[in-house]
């Protein structure tokens, strides 16, 4: 045997690629599964909830999981499955409203903070110590008890002040790329900054940014939630799980499936969002990296 | 030349094959060599020629990661049937080793007085005292200025050069009879990688130490090493002393790696050129490349032997 | 081959890095701590030759070549190129000079953006200058590819797919593609073994003869750099202490750093073995240059005045200049103590 082929014939002949291999993953799969079974749910609620969410059925109040009402019904009689199923559009909803403008706004300051340094940089460092000193749940509720309850206004405060954590990982990751040498190439060819920024450094920099944003996405239906259980998110008798668990609460003893089933829904969401953004981040890396 | 009645080290068909994710690969591809006493011997090579794994498969350090076949014999004894408890007393004793980046070889966090002393403490029977005057001695040897007063510095307070005078500080702490040297000089500026140099032929020659200079730069070899081996692909091929090697190298890699390196000839300015791969490439592709052990210079097929 | 006017003209160039005091440093008073990368440098380039700059790292080559490039706004002295001074001011001018003069890299693996493929990499650079109308890019590619001898089907592949060769021949395709006249090779095979090291670097003068491009040429590798240049530039610690004619300088160096940078260069040859270093001590930090002239603490020759007086770089000859106050001693001969 020659040289080269002590080298070469060891390496098995077909291989599927990894990206391919990392979306077969089970956890994946798992994640996927979730995530689009919830997506389902929340854009066509009715199709699936057996019952009217807000119907109330004075027959059948606080009634124990059974074949009719597989989630039990709660004190007035409303069937929990639905109610939870309908709570679906409104809590995927928040997932993405409640992220998706801070992680916008935080990727173009973070980029242009990292890219262009000075002072600009010195003001935002002072912004993120303070942000970052605050409980976020403690400064969310701040805002939302100045522009009052309700979901928009919950969206508003999150963006508020969720946009800063975007924006700092944001810099870190493109103050990485700028010390890689195809920044400077890019700078030395007379490239626009704008050029620089958003075609060569932000897309090195998107897979922690999207990893993150997929985490943020569950900690937002937590956060809703927990608006919505303390009244200042979505109110009732809008069906949205925090707002399912408040309303449990002060039969936890009687009538749990009221408190629990929401709180599962919770959990099964979060953790499809946990699983699909673990394995993006294999899926978003550049080829050849590891 | 090929006597091995006074050989320290015999290395004898050293084979290192790694596993990963179902696909092998062999690094080291069937390596003997011998290292006699005071020796300097030049393991040269490019990147990925496996002259560092020859090295570390040597002191078994390899072991965790790949499998190593064949025989390593230090004073005699078979270092590779050794498990690793019992290579512990050789290993950082009798044979030490030093690095291309001494940096992530040191402890950030400890004074490199008490880097020094803890080898001291593990392989010499000196008390406190003793050994910080032998720390003393030691750094005085490697040429660090005013070594007493820098026995509390930390490694961040040395330059790259400095810190890889402390690393062979540390490595002789234990008298060792051989040392390794993995690309040395290789993240020092000329004129520090002269000092270093400078400072390892010294020492062989005073302590009466081996070494094995694992590098990639011909130049380094021609200035510090009484013999090379030349390793191409997980194999020698060739070995000899420096002088017949560089002057009159048999083998065409060997050629071509001298050829690429260049050396001061004055350039005929634009149409000077670099052989870049010689004209026999194609066949060393297909034909096998071996040295049989420890025989005399034969290395390519191409090159009838010289016996 | 005719070296006349200077295509790039550098007169005393200074930069000066200052570093971030911690508030404990304002606490303790601390100065205000300075790396003096840059401590006016004046150097001419002329049409079609190849400058090679020398010198350890940390003397500054690099941060000259970046400053060449405008990676860097010095922040005294001035570039001017064909005899125009290159201001901040007009934008247009920069964009020229931009185009004109590229750089190449040292690291071939973050050089290129890893998600881009080699045609997006030559497309754009080629859209962004205007350099040919959209339906020419293609073949335009094709002929870059063909000029650093790639392989047409390079094109469509991304940079994990290359060796450290072929990435810094995308490289030089790409500081090609927008055809400049001056090239800035920081390090650009140091980090290549050196059987191809010799391929990268035979590409470079043969386009440099092809094309007529010249080359600022900075490396760490003495051997690599006599062999590619016409003029040798050696820095320490942020100045030019000699600057010359290749042969001249490589033969007979007149600065006595010069000489000692040459001697540590290992040969190749066994029999030419020098028992002791060619220099001793290190190279003093660039927060901290020494009064005088900066290589006194570490030369043999040194004087009073050398310890007072910074040495000018001054012509000794019409093929070079030094900057050394003793340098009209022979320095070849070792016993000369002044």
């Amino acid at each position: 045997m020659t040289q080269f082929e002590t080298l070469q014939t060891t390496q098995p002949k077909r291989k599927l690629p990894p990206r391919v291999k990392a979306l077969l993953r089970p956890g994946f799969l798992l994640g996927f599964f979730i995530l689009s079974g919830s997506i389902i749910l929340a854009v066509f609620p009715a199709a699936f909830a057996p019952y009217d969410p807000n119907a109330f059925d004075f027959m059948a109040i606080q009634q124990a999981p059974s074949w009719v009402h597989p989630f039990g019904t709660d004190n007035l009689g409303r069937d929990t499955l639905s109610r939870v199923i309908w709570a679906y559009s409104v809590d995927m909803q928040i997932a993405f409203f409640a992220t998706f403008f801070a992680m916008v706004i935080g990727i173009i300051v973070g980029s242009l903070v990292a890219y262009h340094g000075g002072f600009a940089d010195v003001i935002f460092g002072r912004i993120v110590d303070v942000t970052i000193t605050f409980p976020f749940l403690v400064l969310v509720i701040a805002v939302v008890a100045v522009l009052g309850p309700g979901l928009t206004n919950m969206y508003v405060a999150v963006t508020l002040v969720q946009w800063v954590y975007y924006a700092r990982l944001t810099r870190a990751e493109i103050m990485t790329q700028m010390t890689s040498d195809y920044a400077s190439a890019g700078r030395v060819m007379g490239y626009s900054s704008g050029r620089i920024i958003f075609r060569h450094l932000l897309p090195n920099a998107m897979t922690p940014l999207i990893t993150f944003w997929m985490t943020d996405m569950a900690l937002a239906i937590l956060l809703g939630s927990s608006l919505g259980y303390l009244g200042l998110g979505a109110q009732p008798p809008q069906a949205e799980w925090g707002v399912l668990i408040a309303e449990g609460r002060n039969f936890i003893t009687t009538a749990w499936w009221m408190s629990l089933m929401p709180g599962i829904a919770i959990v099964v969401t979060r953790l499809g969002f946990s699983l699909v953004g673990d394995s993006l981040a294999d899926v978003l890396r550049p080829r050849g990296a590891s | 030349m090929t006597s091995q009645t006074d050989s320290l080290l015999k290395v004898r068909n050293l084979k290192t094959t790694f596993h990963s994710k179902g696909r092998t690969l062999r690094a080291v591809d069937g390596i003997s060599f011998d290292v006699r006493a005071g020796e300097v011997l030049g393991l040269v090579g490019e990147s990925g020629s496996g002259k560092s794994i020859t090295l570390r498969s040597i002191i078994g350090l390899t072991r965790d990661y790949g499998s190593v076949e064949g025989n390593v014999y230090w004073k005699g004894e078979d270092l590779l049937a050794r498990t690793d408890k019992q290579l512990q007393s050789v290993r950082g004793s009798q044979i030490s080793m030093i690095f291309q980046e001494p940096m992530t070889s040191l402890n950030p966090l400890l004074s490199i007085g008490l880097q020094i002393e803890e080898n001291l403490k593990a392989h010499t029977e000196l008390d406190k005292r003793a050994r910080k005057a032998r720390a003393i001695e030691l750094l005085d040897m490697v040429g660090i200025p005013s070594a007493s007063s820098r026995l509390s510095d930390f490694p961040h307070q040395f330059s790259g050069g400095m810190r890889q005078r402390v690393m062979i500080a540390i490595s002789l702490a234990s008298n060792p009879e051989m040392l390794l040297a993995d690309e040395p000089t290789t993240a020092l500026d000329v004129t520090i990688q002269d000092q270093i140099l400078q400072l390892l032929l010294s020492l062989a020659k005073n302590l009466n130490m081996a070494i094995v200079l694992v590098t990639h730069d011909l130049g380094v070899v021609a200035q510090t090493c009484d013999r090379v081996a030349v390793m191409y692909a997980g194999r020698l091929v060739e070995t000899g002393s420096v002088r017949d090697v560089l002057k009159r190298p048999q083998h065409p890699y060997t050629l071509g790696l001298l050829k690429s390196v260049p050396e001061n000839i004055p350039p005929a300015h634009h149409s000077f050129r670099f052989p870049a791969r010689h004209q026999h490439w194609t066949h060393c592709r297909r034909a096998a490349l071996s040295l049989p052990a420890a025989s005399g210079r034969k290395m390519c097929v191409l090159v009838p032997n010289p016996r | 081959m005719t070296f006349e006017a200077p295509v790039l003209a550098v007169e005393g160039l200074h930069l000066h890095f200052p570093l971030k005091r911690t508030l404990f440093d304002a606490i303790q008073r601390k100065e205000k701590r300075i790396v003096k990368a840059l401590n006016g440098v004046s150097l001419e380039v002329k049409r079609g030759e190849t400058l090679g700059i020398v010198g350890e790292s940390g003397c500054g080559k690099s941060t000259l070549a970046r400053c060449l490039a405008r990676l860097y706004e010095a922040d005294k002295g001035t570039i001017r190129y064909d005899g125009q001074e290159v201001a901040a001011k007009d934008a247009g001018a920069l964009r020229e000079y931009n185009r004109k003069v590229q750089m190449m890299f040292q690291d071939p693996y973050s050089s290129l953006n890893p998600r881009m493929t080699v045609r997006q990499v030559l497309t754009e650079a080629l859209r962004v200058h205007n350099m040919r109308p959209a339906e020419q890019i293609k073949t335009r590619i094709a002929e870059l590819l063909d000029l650093v001898r790639l392989p047409q089907d390079a094109a469509d592949k991304l940079p994990f797919e290359f060796s450290g060769g072929q990435r810094q021949r995308i490289a030089i395709a790409r500081a090609l593609s927008v055809e400049p006249e001056v090239l800035v090779a920081d390090e650009l095979v140091s980090a290549l073994d050196v059987s191809v090291q010799a391929q990268v670097v035979n590409l470079l003068l043969e386009l440099q003869e092809k094309l007529g491009l010249t080359i600022l040429f900075v490396a760490h590798d003495l051997r690599l750099v006599r062999h590619v240049s016409h003029r040798v530039a050696v820095i320490y610690l942020g100045s030019i202490v000699e600057i010359g004619d290749s042969e001249q300088l490589f033969n007979a160096p007149r600065h006595p750093y010069s000489k000692a940078l040459l001697a540590a260069a290992p040969s190749l040859d066994p029999d030419k073995r020098h028992t002791r270093p060619s220099i001793s001590g290190e190279l003093p930090s660039p927060l901290n240059i020494p009064r005088g002239c900066a290589f006194h603490a570490r030369c043999s020759h040194a004087s009073a005045r050398c310890q007072n007086q910074i040495p000018r770089l001054r012509a000794l000859d019409e093929l070079g200049k030094v900057a050394c106050h003793h340098a009209h001693t022979p320095m070849n001969a070792e016993n000369s103590n002044i």
